[in-house]
């Protein structure tokens, strides 16, 4: 272990602040980006037509190299953090508006019925009715979001040292300390895999009424936005 | 805009489009890249994610690895290998294949699953053997949702190859990288470009392969 914690000093954060860094640059372009999703959601449900073109723009986006976008950038946000949360936030967007279409065309026809009988206005019903029922589709939107953000930050270390815990591969590959490479892959990963357990709690939190697991009864109707491995289900 | 100009002045400059650095050149090697990795993850990631799918066995395990290979950093990957590893093709691909593999065994496995049990039972009913179910009724009906996974993984691979010219190979990454250390934002915009060009030619494929191989018996019963 002898170095693996030892943070090169030009680094100028410590293994800690490093973490916490990597967490904001990750974490807030996931909440700007589920903020920009659901209206964008509720448009695409609203007008059908919207959907496709929608679904091509946040593609297209999507497969834009991160490393491009964040050069690019830097001619009108400088070598900030905003530079590479922006980009990142844009990204979210390829699964999280999908996830949430998926999400409230999947709440029953009498639900809706129900609700407009009962003088719901269309704003209320779809953020107290339809987002509720929609809550697994767009939490697992959502995970996969997160994952892929948290992986996307290192990419940051390539434009001025901005992607926190990647900033540790390029400095690993300055000093030729390996180790140091480890440590970022391990540390991002392993927060990764806690982000995306504390996602699965607040799922059960936020939806009481499904049972906590997938029953095997369930197990044949589980949709596929659960597993939700498609960015972009254009299909 | 900005942009806009930076690409113009990019695709219009001759000296682009030939020789060592030219854009055929470098594109070429890109979806050389992109296809071996795909291939590879493809070769992986099918196989389990039909027999688990078949079986029904194996789910949560499937779903454990394929969070814990979307967990790890690519481009962390990508140097860590370069580390240990040393220039070559090696430290590209692996990368690659595990960023491909999650979406293709995970969409497969569900594609899989969600497959209308009866005609599966009917198939049993009738005597067929369970390879031939697989082969000759699930995989037909779940092609579809099969290929999208296959097409986001495509897609994400276009798009992360860019990263191999980080550790001194090709494609049309090296405009991107070399654009950077060389502030050379023409080179930077017009190999974005390029990549978001291929990356809507794989959707145009996909659409195309699509329309080929699936059956127009399922392609019309996922339209109603």
């Amino acid at each position: 272990m002898n170095g693996f914690f030892d943070i090169p000093s030009d680094l100028q954060h410590s293994y800690l602040g490093l973490i916490s860094w990597h967490m904001q640059e990750a974490l807030i372009p996931v909440l700007f980006g589920l903020v920009l999703a659901l209206p964008i959601g509720l448009l695409c449900v609203r007008l059908n037509w919207l959907y496709p073109p929608v679904l091509w723009a946040t593609t297209v986006l999507y497969a834009i190299p991160s490393l491009a976008f964040f050069v690019v950038l830097i001619d009108y946000t400088g070598l900030s953090r905003l530079t590479v949360m922006i980009p990142l936030c844009l990204y979210t967007l390829v699964i999280l508006v999908p996830s949430v279409v998926d999400g409230v065309r999947s709440v029953p026809e009498e639900t809706n019925s129900a609700a407009a009988a009962m003088g719901i206005g269309y704003v209320r019903r779809y953020l107290q009715v339809q987002l509720p029922i929609a809550v697994p589709a767009i939490m697992a939107g959502l995970r996969v979001a997160t994952a892929s953000s948290i992986s996307l930050v290192s990419v940051g270390a390539l434009i001025g040292n901005q992607g926190a815990l990647g900033n540790l591969l390029t400095t690993a590959m300055l000093y030729h300390r390996p180790l140091l490479a480890v440590n970022s892959v391990v540390t991002t990963a392993a927060l990764a895999v806690l982000v995306d357990a504390l996602l699965v709690v607040l799922r059960r939190v936020l939806t009481p009424w499904q049972p906590p697991s997938h029953g095997t009864s369930a197990r044949r109707t589980s949709t596929v936005a659960d597993a939700s491995p498609l960015p972009e289900s254009v299909s | 805009m900005n942009v806009l100009n930076f690409m113009q002045s990019f695709f219009s400059d001759g000296s682009h489009w030939h020789g060592y650095d030219g854009i055929p050149q470098r594109v070429w090697e890109h979806l050389q890249y992109s296809a071996a990795a795909l291939v590879i993850a493809a070769a992986i990631g099918l196989p389990i994610g039909l027999v688990t799918g078949h079986t029904g066995r194996g789910g949560n395990a499937l779903a454990f690895v394929s969070a814990g290979a979307r967990a790890l950093p690519t481009f962390g990957l990508l140097v860590l290998m370069f580390v240990w590893l040393g220039l070559g093709i090696l430290p590209v691909m692996i990368p690659l294949v595990v960023l491909a593999i999650p979406p293709v065994l995970i969409t497969t496995y569900e594609a899989i699953r969600s497959v209308d049990p009866s005609p599966v039972d009917a198939a049993r009913g009738m005597g067929m053997a369970e390879g031939k179910i697989l082969l000759q009724v699930e995989v037909p009906a779940a092609l579809p949702l099969i290929l999208s996974g296959l097409r986001s993984a495509a897609i994400q691979i276009v798009s992360t190859a860019t990263i191999a010219a980080y550790v001194s190979l090709g494609g049309v990454g090296r405009y991107i990288v070399d654009g950077l250390y060389q502030r050379d934002y023409e080179k930077v915009v017009g190999g974005a470009a390029l990549i978001a060009v291929l990356a809507l030619l794989v959707l145009v494929l996909f659409w195309a392969v699509g329309r080929v191989a699936v059956s127009p018996g399922v392609r019309r019963r996922r339209a109603a």
